[in-house]
């Protein structure tokens, strides 16, 4: 699922944590306010510090036509102040109390979290409590903010023609879905968003019974019940609108779609096939295409990987992604860099040659086996991370899964058959629920000297 | 038997005003192996996971001048067959066992990282022992990994952000190894040869400039005996490192990078200080104050949440082992390029001429202890931690010590390190955006 965070720091640890298949076991607890928000507690006591997050049932595509951004315009917005948190003090507040907090948007959620010492809960729930309910808005604020969110449009997009690229295949994907409007917004539709619409968004989606809780780290339930009654538990329900995710029509035609750009040396090669998801479409097919991802594109040995990249010498670089937690249908990933040297057209063939090969069956029950190994075990990974088992819950809360659904996720995996990834293959691999993508040098344009990046000093984590 | 030879406390809360810090959370161990191998431990049974981080001190900087990328190529390398195992082979046992196994290089060091569940404790140290001490560098793997390097060079060519840096480390470091990208240049890498590698291992990895921090379920006498098997094969010392300290040139230096794209970015920075310098401490909170603190920082407060000119603008100290850098960057509308450096530079005078106020040293002091354990998150954050300690010559027991480090700096700390590091009119300056009219 597509995110976009308020400030970048938050991105790359996003993009670690949030693979569906580090899920299972993290033995939450559970419970519910009078209100309808939802409760789940991660005990981790590791180290004396806690995650707090408030997850939102509402991202992107819960955004009206025309006003596409404007969910993600709102996570911004919620730092401009309440009456008793004035604008842009919130984060301050956080970290003048060691903590550091930011806020990120999806296709299907809103989130907000602060990591801080245990003994900082309850400062933060009172804070993220209060702006739940009591956001003001100034005009000037707004119209900062709406600036800065621009900016941020160019910086992730316009200035990577790789984001362009993905922007447009995943337009091209989704005929008639919302998820074909990208997260941040188009360009135009971003500069005509106004105050009103940010706290109409705001009035109709943000309210107890459509947020979830996660606090994981040196906490339980026993602890974080009577502060989360005090203080969630006292706002108002509101009527939530239900969420829809107007549906695919039958696909009927490959789509292609190419971005030149005079900035762009290397060319790269995906793929994108419409997809069941865990709540829409053919469902049953989430866990076997988990694994078959895995096969394909999972690793140094996967079939892409070893067909392209290591026997045929045609990939720099040969992988293969499905997300199965959203409220609508998804996408199967897959993507090549060709080696230099290699056209994008010999590389297309090959990666089509495999896939026809795998549509068609040709994947072995040893194979299946070792894929199903590989994701049980990352599970005992995943329980390590005091954020890990709070980004998973919460994703899977946010789409209208249950806890119950994460934590059977290795019983699931286990149960998979190579029959069912066989399937799962033949179902999905359809040419005509896909659009290709390329990224393209423009034509005739003159090769840049041999320029190449600098690389800030590894990571210096003591200071 | 190991020895034990020290325990210290590594205490995760801290300094919060007015409260009280929590207990020690996680215990840091020294241990001596049978072979006299050191290695930091934290044990932790709480999961059947064991983590080990490796440092080799002396990186891409000591790569030959025409074979720039040489550490990060032969880094990539090690994975990729050694022993009686060719690439697939040992990929294959690492994927089979969900054994994280791998390495990098930067401009000072040569790192090595190792995951494993316990039940695959033993085969995962038995292959990185095979990719420290036996890499083959067989010939399908050496020109695969090349492939990955030259095209993940020229993905990253015209990216803003790598033209700015790129350059920005070319002027401030002419003439210096520190001046050269770690990952080299596509000519540079092409020209890589399998003795290259060869003698890169040689040259850089050695007991003598070995740290090593370990983190879960495993107990000294266990761990004292892999470190033996493991790392005891290793040449007792290395060639000495030949780099030399470095006062970063370049001083006011501004440059345009032309291209047309909708929005200017720019790499800028400053001379700033080693990590052994008694003023660390100081320019950590004048830092955190000028650029590094986020949303609580005076430049992300003039620049983002007062205009609206961009979404993302911050510095940062850059210890090296042999220069150090107040580094920063933003990207900005075009044409509020010029507002946008002017007010940066407005903000460096300001905290030089004025320092920080009462509140704002207090503000960061408490975020700089207590965000501190936050990045203990994971067995191999704490592992990290473990070796950047070592790498830094801090002791054990600077965990403890930092809180009261960073208490202790006065608002004159401030004014003395920012009058000796802040100079408006020294910023070297690297853009690269659509020209200006």
């Amino acid at each position: 699922m597509k995110a976009v965070a308020r400030s970048a720091l938050l991105l790359a640890a996003l993009l670690v944590v949030s693979r569906p298949a580090e899920a299972r076991l993290f033995d939450p607890q559970t419970f519910t306010l009078s209100n309808g928000m939802i409760v789940v507690v991660v005990p981790n006591h590791r180290v004396p510090i806690v995650s707090h997050m408030v997850w939102y049932k509402v991202g992107a595509a819960d955004e009206v036509a025309g006003k596409s951004g404007l969910a993600h315009m709102l996570e911004h917005l919620m730092f401009k102040g309440t009456k008793s948190v004035p604008p842009g003090d919130f984060s301050k507040i956080v970290s003048r109390n060691g903590g550091r907090d930011n806020a990120f948007t999806s296709s299907d959620y809103t989130g907000y979290f602060q990591n801080v010492a245990a003994d900082r809960l309850e400062l933060v729930m009172r804070m993220e409590a209060d702006r739940m309910a009591n956001l003001t808005l100034d005009e000037d604020n707004f119209r900062t903010e709406r600036a800065v969110v621009l900016e941020e449009r160019r910086s992730r997009v316009g200035n990577n023609p790789a984001a362009r690229l993905a922007e447009q295949m995943e337009a091209a994907l989704f005929l008639n879905s919302p998820y074909h409007r990208p997260v941040i917004g188009w360009q135009s539709e971003i500069a005509g968003l106004t105050r009103d619409d940010a706290l109409a968004f705001y009035r109709r989606w943000y309210a107890p019974n459509n947020a979830i809780l996660i606090v994981a780290g040196d906490v339980d339930a026993e602890r974080v019940r009577p502060l989360a009654e005090k203080y969630y538990g006292t706002l108002p329900r509101a009527d939530i609108p239900p969420r829809t995710r107007t549906e695919e029509p039958a696909p009927e035609a490959a789509r292609r779609v190419t971005v030149t750009d005079p900035r762009v040396s290397q060319p790269s090669w995906s793929r994108l096939y419409l997809a069941p998801s865990q709540r829409a479409g053919e469902s049953r097919l989430a866990q076997p295409l988990e694994v078959l991802a895995e096969i394909i594109g999972g690793g140094a040995t996967s079939i892409l990987y070893r067909s392209l990249v290591v026997e045929q010498g045609l990939a720099a670089h040969a992988d293969a992604a499905y997300d199965p937690v959203a409220v609508g249908l998804t996408s199967f990933r897959i993507g090549v860099v060709p080696r230099p040297g290699i056209s994008p057209e010999r590389l297309e063939a090959a990666v089509d040659a495999q896939i026809a090969r795998i549509a068609k069956g040709e994947i072995s029950a040893e194979e299946v086996e070792r894929a199903k190994t590989r994701l049980r075990a990352s599970v005992v990974y995943a329980r390590d991370s005091l954020h890990t088992g709070a980004q998973v819950l919460g994703e899977a809360l946010a789409v209208g899964l249950s806890v119950e659904d994460v934590e059977s996720w290795p019983d699931r995996i286990a149960a998979v058959t190579p029959a069912q990834v066989a399937e799962a293959a033949a179902t999905v691999l359809d040419a005509r629920a896909s659009v290709t993508g390329l990224l393209l040098p423009e034509p005739g344009a003159q090769p840049r000297p041999d320029v190449a990046p600098a690389t800030l000093p590894a990571d210096r984590g003591i200071r | 038997m190991p020895r034990l030879l020290a325990v210290f406390a590594l205490v995760a809360g801290l300094l919060l005003s007015g409260l009280s810090a929590p207990a020690a959370a996680v215990t840091v161990e020294k241990v001596v192996s049978p072979g006299g191998i050191e290695a930091w431990l934290v044990r932790d049974h709480s999961n059947p996971i064991i983590a080990l981080e490796l440092s080799f001190r002396g990186g891409a900087a000591l790569d030959p001048a025409d074979k720039s990328g040489l550490a990060v190529m032969t880094a990539a390398l090690l994975d990729e067959g050694a022993g009686p195992y060719d690439s697939q082979a040992f990929q294959r046992m690492l994927e089979d066992r969900v054994i994280g196994l791998s390495f990098d290089a930067g401009r000072d060091g040569f790192r090595g990282h190792l995951k494993t569940l316990t039940e695959h404790r033993d085969k995962a140290f038995e292959l990185f022992r095979l990719a420290l001490t036996q890499p083959r560098f067989d010939k399908p793997a050496v020109e695969r990994i090349r492939g990955q390097i030259v095209a993940g060079l020229m993905r990253e060519s015209e990216s803003p952000e790598t033209l700015a840096a790129k350059a920005w480390f070319q002027a401030v470091f002419a003439g210096h190894p520190y001046a050269r990208s770690p990952r080299g240049e596509i000519a540079s890498v092409k020209a890589i040869k399998a003795a290259d590698l060869k003698a890169a291992v040689r040259r850089l990895l050695a007991r003598d400039r070995m740290t090593i921090g370990v983190v879960g379920d495993i107990d000294p006498p266990e761990l004292g005996r892999l470190l033996d098997a493991t790392f005891g094969g290793l040449p007792a010392s290395a060639a000495p490192l030949t780099v030399p300290d470095i006062r970063p040139g370049a001083a006011g230096m501004v440059k345009t990078i032309e291209r047309d794209i909708p929005q200017t970015v720019a790499t800028f920075g400053l001379a700033g200080i080693k990590r052994d310098d008694p003023d660390w401490y100081a320019a950590t909170v004048m830092n955190h104050i000028l650029g590094g603190g986020g949303f609580a920082s005076r430049l992300t407060e003039e620049v983002r949440e007062k205009r609206g000119l961009a979404y993302s603008v911050w510095t940062g100290l850059v210890p090296l082992d042999h220069a150090g850098l107040i580094l920063g960057g933003v990207a900005t509308q075009t044409s509020r390029f010029d507002e946008s450096v002017a007010l940066i530079r407005e903000e460096i005078r300001k905290l030089r001429d004025d320092g920080p106020t009462e509140a704002e040293l207090a503000d960061a002091k408490t975020y700089l202890n207590g965000s501190f354990p936050l990045q203990l998150d994971s067995t191999v954050a704490i592992a990290q931690v473990l070796v950047q300690l070592q790498t830094d010559r801090l002791g054990p027991d600077f965990l403890d010590r930092r809180p009261a480090l960073i208490a202790a700096v006065t608002r004159d700390d401030i004014r003395r390190v920012a009058a000796r590091l802040l100079d408006p009119a020294a910023l070297t300056l690297v853009s690269v955006g659509r020209a200006q009219k």
